[in-house]
Parts: structure tokens; C-alpha cells; sequence
């Protein structure tokens, strides 16, 4: 089982007395907003939560795990995602022995 | 961007709820998903991505000041890993990047 979008807009919906329009809309806006602060070069950082920052890559060489032929991998920018402290302090206590992939 | 500038570009764009409304459900919101890692539960975000828990196994550390071994035991490391809209729109950006100033860093947490 996973959280999704669906659960945290249920969540809204119960605790707040948003319709569940509303509380879907609310929830697709949230990300979009962090989505699109990233597109737009925008570091993101949410306090008890973490940091999403951008990187650039350069161009490396890469290998088809199938044919073992040669494709460099081009240059990007991609997304990293650092967990706060508090965020990785309360996942580290997770005890639980079912590990995940 | 900061959770408080998300708190209030969203209210902006949301005029039928108050901006106190706003900023308890992006709080709801940010804790629920932080709950649902610290229970080991991983969150599965279409077009943005998926945050999972990773294994990190029982080693032998170091102080770094004594040169002492220490062992650590094994825990778990929230992992994000982007969805394909979010990526795609990331690396076709041209924008420059903009840290946050780093006055504001103490509030990561």
C-alpha cells in the first residue's frame, strides 16, 4: 500500500470540511506548484520535511545493459531529493523488518 | 521556495479559502506524507514521483576525534525518485538555478 493523491485529499476532505473537489484541486495544486518552482529553476525546501534541489549533469558514457553497445548518456538537469533532519530521524526509528524496494 | 512562499502563492490562487486554511492544509498535507514514511509506508505521486525507504545495513563507524570504532546499526533513509513529468519538465527548463539563501537553511527542519 502507498499514499496517493486520492488519500490526502480524503484526508482534507474529513478534517476541513472541504468538498472533495476542492480538496483534490488542493492537493493537484500543491505539487504543481512544487513541480513548477523546479521547473522554473526554483530550489524547493519544506521545513519538517526536506529539500528538492536541481543538479546539473554532464554528458557521460553509458552502456545498453542488452546489446552492451555504447550511448553516451547526455547532459541534464535532474532533481534531488534531501530528507531534513526530523524527517530522516523519524524514518530511522521505523523498525519495521519489511523491506522496501 | 520555502513553505511558507507555497503557502502563500497557493492562497493567492485559492480566494474562497483563508490563508490560514491554506497553510493548516499544506501543514496537513506535508505531515501526512512525512507519517506515512516514518510508518514505512511509501507515497506513490503521479507525474511527480515516489518516495520510498531505503536499507541502510548495520556498519562499523568511527569517531572521527578518537579514531575509536563504533558500531552503528542498520536503519532505514527516505529515497525520492522523480516521476516522468516532473524530470521531463526539470531537464527541458532552460532557467538558470536559484538556491535559497542560506539565512533561510535553518528552516529545513
Amino acid at each position: 500500500m502507498a499514499l496517493t493523491k486520492a488519500e490526502m485529499a480524503e484526508r482534507l476532505f474529513e478534517e476541513f470540511g472541504l468538498n472533495k473537489r476542492e480538496a483534490k484541486e488542493l492537493v493537484e495544486m500543491f505539487f504543481e506548484e512544487i513541480r513548477g518552482a523546479l521547473e522554473g529553476g526554483r530550489q524547493v525546501k519544506l521545513s519538517g520535511f526536506g529539500n528538492f534541489n536541481l543538479r546539473e549533469k554532464n554528458e557521460r558514457p553509458g552502456r545498453n545493459p542488452k546489446t552492451g553497445e555504447e550511448i553516451p548518456i547526455t547532459a541534464r538537469r535532474v532533481v534531488t531529493f534531501h530528507p531534513g533532519q526530523k524527517l530522516k530521524a523519524r524514518v530511522e526509528a521505523h523498525a519495521g523488518t519489511q523491506q522496501q524496494q | 521556495m520555502t513553505k511558507s512562499e507555497l503557502i502563500e502563492i497557493i492562497s493567492q490562487k485559492q480566494q474562497h479559502l483563508s490563508y490560514k486554511d491554506v497553510e493548516f492544509a499544506i501543514k496537513t498535507m506535508i505531515e501526512q506524507m512525512a507519517q506515512s514514511l516514518a510508518s514505512g509506508e511509501r507515497i506513490e505521486i503521479r507525474g511527480f514521483g515516489s518516495f520510498s525507504l531505503h536499507y541502510r545495513p548495520p556498519r562499523v563507524g568511527r569517531n572521527p576525534k578518537t579514531g575509536e570504532s563504533v558500531p552503528l546499526t542498520g536503519k532505514y533513509v527516505p529515497h525520492f525518485k522523480p516521476g516522468k513529468e516532473l524530470r521531463e519538465r526539470v531537464n527541458s527548463s532552460t532557467a538558470p538555478i536559484q538556491q535559497i539563501d542560506d539565512r533561510d537553511s535553518d528552516l529545513t527542519d
